[in-house]
């Protein structure tokens, strides 16, 4: 197999994923971005969103929330504020939570709130991202 | 002498306040090793986030960031983190000492000192001061990063709104679980570390080459926050699990103290009750002698 590079997904409760793999997709601040082994140094913030990576032909999906990542001596860090693995998605959690922040967003829409605006965005990104890969896992 | 009944009640509430002693000792123990625990985990993100603000912050000047901007004194912030809860020895007081010695020494020099108490043994003590500027009180319990983001927004504002010029944070910091001591640090204006001089100087110089996206700047407008939220959480970790560690050790001290006072209150039972039979042997003895007489 080819040359590898060294993966860290570290989050506030702990390092998540920490393993040397093929190659990594994450969703970064210019749109989704890969990353091989032996890439240039590279400091991007992240989008929530779907963060993949392969090893030894499978492939893995992981939701990450905002944050960033840098890319140096061939190891690539995201500090992200939350990871999960697919299957440890709550779907009926994630649900209820695209639900709250659907209705919530209809309320700042009419009270014109930009801060709680931009919070029930981010929430809904959150969900919708849950959503997403617990979808593709089943 | 007290008298034989009074005694034995007294040893018998003794008993039951060393019961509650070492009952909370233990809780103290689990929940300190939650909170060590969490700690921990929390410590590789800080080091790799630390790492990367130096990294960033080596090639760029400081004067361009409003929460990097150095002004002159005028309002002092301060952050202190004390727990939620008493009975956990000196620990809070000694945070607060540690406040108030701040205090002082700024007010000394003509600045004017402004509060935000995360915990309520804080609040409760400089409520009557009347500096108090915000409180968060009931969220040392659970950690929460939501919490720390909160109450970073807030103090952001303050100082972009020039209300305070130099924000300290004042947490209990944990050495090990016998020792915690007040650690001070400067929240605002960020300073990113110059600490490890060889190695800073060594990313910075590779720093030149990093491909940024999007621009230096802009990725450091949202690390700036991201860093206060750090720092935050994890004073806010820092004093939880001192805390915990705190109580441990007091609430241990508070059983032996229980059991050296059963010790002391029993022998002195068991000397009125031998005092009892005595007398009582001295009348029947002097009692009997008078019959025989």
């Amino acid at each position: 197999m080819a040359e590898k590079i060294t993966l860290e997904v570290v989050t506030p409760k702990g390092a998540i994923v920490s393993d040397d793999v093929d190659i990594v997709t994450a969703p970064g601040f210019a749109g989704e971005f890969g990353v091989l082994a032996n890439h240039a140094p590279f400091l991007s913030t992240i989008k929530v969103g779907t963060l993949r990576y392969k090893k030894d032909g499978s492939e893995v999906e992981l939701m990450i929330s905002g944050g960033f990542c840098e890319v140096s001596n061939n190891k690539i860090t995201f500090l992200v504020e939350s990871a999960e693995h697919g299957h440890e998605i709550d779907v009926d959690r994630a649900l209820r939570a695209k639900e709250r922040a659907e209705k919530r967003l209809l309320q700042t829409l009419e009270k014109q709130d930009k801060f709680d605006r931009t919070r029930a965005e981010a929430a809904l990104q959150r969900a919708m991202a849950r959503l997403k890969i617990a979808q593709r896992q089943q | 002498m007290a008298s034989l009944k009074d005694v034995k009640t007294k040893i018998g509430g003794v008993k039951k306040t060393s019961q509650i002693t070492s009952a909370m000792n233990m809780v103290a123990a689990a929940r300190l090793r939650g909170a060590q625990q969490k700690m921990e985990d929390f410590r590789p993100y800080t080091e790799k986030f630390n790492q990367a603000m130096t990294n960033l912050s080596a090639n760029m000047e400081s004067g361009q960031f409003p929460l990097m901007e150095i002004r002159e004194v005028q309002t002092v912030e301060i952050v202190i983190i004390t727990s939620d809860r008493g009975l956990c020895g000196s620990f809070n007081a000694n945070i607060l000492k540690a406040a108030e010695k701040l205090m002082v020494r700024y007010e000394a020099e003509g600045k004017k000192v402004s509060l935000v108490c995360v915990g309520k043994k804080g609040n409760a003590y400089f409520k009557k001061r009347g500096t108090v500027r915000k409180a968060y009180t009931d969220i040392m319990g659970s950690f929460q990063m939501f919490n720390a983001r909160s109450i970073a927004q807030d103090i952001a504002a303050n100082f972009l709104a020039a209300e305070s010029d130099k924000v300290h944070v004042i947490y209990g910091k944990f050495q090990s679980v016998a020792v915690q001591r007040p650690e001070v640090e400067v929240l605002l204006p960020v300073q990113p570390e110059a600490s490890g001089s060889d190695e800073a100087a060594e990313t910075g110089a590779a720093a030149g080459d990093y491909i940024y996206e999007p621009s230096p700047t802009e990725i450091m407008d949202v690390l700036l926050p991201l860093y206060m939220n750090v720092m935050i959480y994890h004073a806010m970790l820092e004093t939880g699990a001192s805390e915990h560690a705190a109580r441990m050790t007091a609430m241990d001290n508070a059983t032996r103290a229980c059991r050296d006072m059963i010790h002391d209150l029993t022998l002195l039972y068991n000397k009125a009750r031998q005092a009892g039979i005595t007398a009582e042997l001295m009348d029947i003895v002097g009692g009997a002698e008078a019959l025989k007489g």
